[in-house]
């Protein structure tokens, strides 16, 4: 096995104490404080994360080429995406499957791609198949990713970026952070407001330091970002959605807006579109939804589901489970038969030999406090 | 604190058990409280099962994974800490104390002798 790739900051994870664990071949922060203490701090003040270890794309081509060349990859319109927003996407393959989830922003005449960790490669090679030779596609080595997340998120980046108050959800902007040169998107990954910011590798250490000096914030691992996403009801690709999964299965149709579906201005045109568009005329034969377990016993991914208490062959699956400190419960998200895909449905998760009782939940467990 | 950890022996997968007349109490140490960090769920024994040493006895979950607690020996389990059920969060706030798991009353009490001193455990966590 290669050996694991060491953030950028990775002193100050352990100066700061951070359990340290392998996540996608990157020595990671798991957790300082402790999940719950950083979960409730990113629901209530601000947490800090990096999340350098996602891969950061930029497309060497003038923004209205890239974003038309891109738009054979991806389902989304890319070239109605105004200068100064950002997209979330999804790379699909010909069976209608889910290659990879990202996020496409036009930073005003560059469209950069954030992608996850795990999948660089397979994005990378999927970019330089598919895009045409004057668009190409670069993955950046040089450059650490900070997600500041979390109620106090716009308070804390004040002093240290005024620009940043203004934005709104999904907005994009370079701009400077603690006198450092940055490119920010009002994003993130736990349902709550905040931003993405992506810093010169070598001049991360000191924007981190800057802001976990603001009294709002402090530092949170992958522990509390995956409680966070999965309270939040947001996928992990891998997990939750995969080569596999079709976007519609995984409720994320709205993310394909109206040019590119049945009827509009560019409609079809990426990869699996007879599936994907079929799936959302006539609907699809399983769908992901939320789940709450009854009782107080977490059900984790890969946890097979029945319809019944006894008998019967598994009707799906548990894709990501578990305590949501928020919710104060078990949380779980996976895939059920579309019959069954109804707010308030029994169904029944096998933990250790036993079929636990869950009901079938709207996602998200946690409403979504960006800044619309 | 000290005075909880007087004779108390330990099992290799960090559990503690400290002797009370005809029983054994049995919880885990702060080592391993700390290492599963936050803890959401317990499972416990019927009161009044046999158990044989290392049957899986106790669900402990953690916020973030699954894990087991064995039974340190031979014997019938005569108490299991109900307040661990309805608060798991104790095992994190008190692991040598308020959070004991089970009282076990040993059908074998050599089976003590196997166990680790205060610091042969020490020894073992580092």
């Amino acid at each position: 096995m290669a050996p694991l790739d060491r953030l950028p900051l990775d002193a100050l994870h352990r100066a700061l104490g951070a359990k340290m664990g392998a996540f996608a071949g990157v020595e990671m922060p798991m957790q300082y404080a402790g999940v719950m203490d950083e979960h409730r701090h990113a629901r209530t003040r601000a947490a800090l994360f990096d999340v350098s270890h996602m891969g950061q794309v930029v497309l060497d081509a003038p923004a209205d080429t890239a974003a038309a060349a891109l738009e054979a990859l991806v389902p989304q319109d890319i070239a109605g995406l105004k200068a100064g927003r950002q997209r979330y996407a999804f790379f699909t393959n010909a069976e209608g499957g889910i290659e990879d989830d990202l996020m496409i922003a036009d930073y005003g005449g560059q469209i950069r791609l954030v992608i996850n960790a795990a999948r660089r490669e397979a994005d990378m090679a999927l970019l330089r198949a598919g895009l045409p030779a004057d668009v190409p596609a670069r993955l950046l080595s040089d450059r650490a990713l900070l997600a500041l997340q979390g109620p106090e998120a716009e308070a804390a980046l004040a002093p240290l970026a005024p620009e940043g108050a203004a934005m709104r959800f999904m907005d994009v902007a370079e701009m400077e952070v603690a006198g450092v040169p940055a490119w920010i998107s009002r994003s993130g990954y736990t349902g709550e407001d905040g931003y993405e910011i992506s810093l010169p590798a070598d001049r991360a250490d000191a924007v981190a330091r800057a802001l976990l000096d603001r009294p709002e914030v402090a530092p949170a691992g992958l522990g509390a970002r995956d409680t966070l996403r999965l309270e939040a009801g947001l996928c992990l690709y891998g997990q939750d959605i995969d080569s596999t999964t079709s976007p519609i299965e995984a409720g994320l149709g709205w993310a394909i807006q109206k040019a590119r579906r049945a009827g509009g201005a560019r409609e079809g045109g990426f990869p699996g579109a007879a599936r994907i568009l079929r799936e959302m005329a006539e609907g699809a034969p399983r769908a992901r939804v939320g789940l709450r377990p009854a009782g107080r016993a977490p059900m984790r991914a890969g946890v097979p589901l029945y319809e019944g208490e006894s008998g019967g062959a598994p009707v799906g699956t548990v894709t990501s489970g578990g305590f949501g400190p928020t919710v104060g419960a078990p949380v779980a998200m996976g895939y059920v038969p579309a019959a069954a895909a109804r707010q308030g449905h029994e169904i029944f998760g096998e933990v250790r030999g036993k079929r636990l009782a869950a009901t079938v939940s709207d996602l998200p467990f946690v409403p979504a406090r960006t800044k619309r | 604190m000290n005075t909880e950890r007087d004779g108390m022996k330990y099992t290799e997968d960090h559990e503690w058990l400290r002797d009370e007349d005809e029983v054994l109490i049995v919880g885990i140490t702060e080592h391993a409280a700390e290492q599963l960090g936050d803890v959401v769920f317990v499972e416990l024994p019927e009161e009044g099962a046999t158990v044989t040493k290392d049957d899986e006895i106790v669900v402990i979950e953690s916020v973030k994974a699954a894990s087991d607690i064995l039974a340190p020996m031979d014997g019938e389990i005569t108490e299991v800490n109900e307040a661990l059920v309805e608060n798991p969060a104790l095992v994190n706030e008190d692991p040598l104390g308020d959070a004991w798991f089970f009282k076990i009353r040993p059908s074998d009490r050599a089976q003590l002798d196997d166990l680790m001193d205060e610091a042969a455990y020490k020894k073992l966590i580092g």
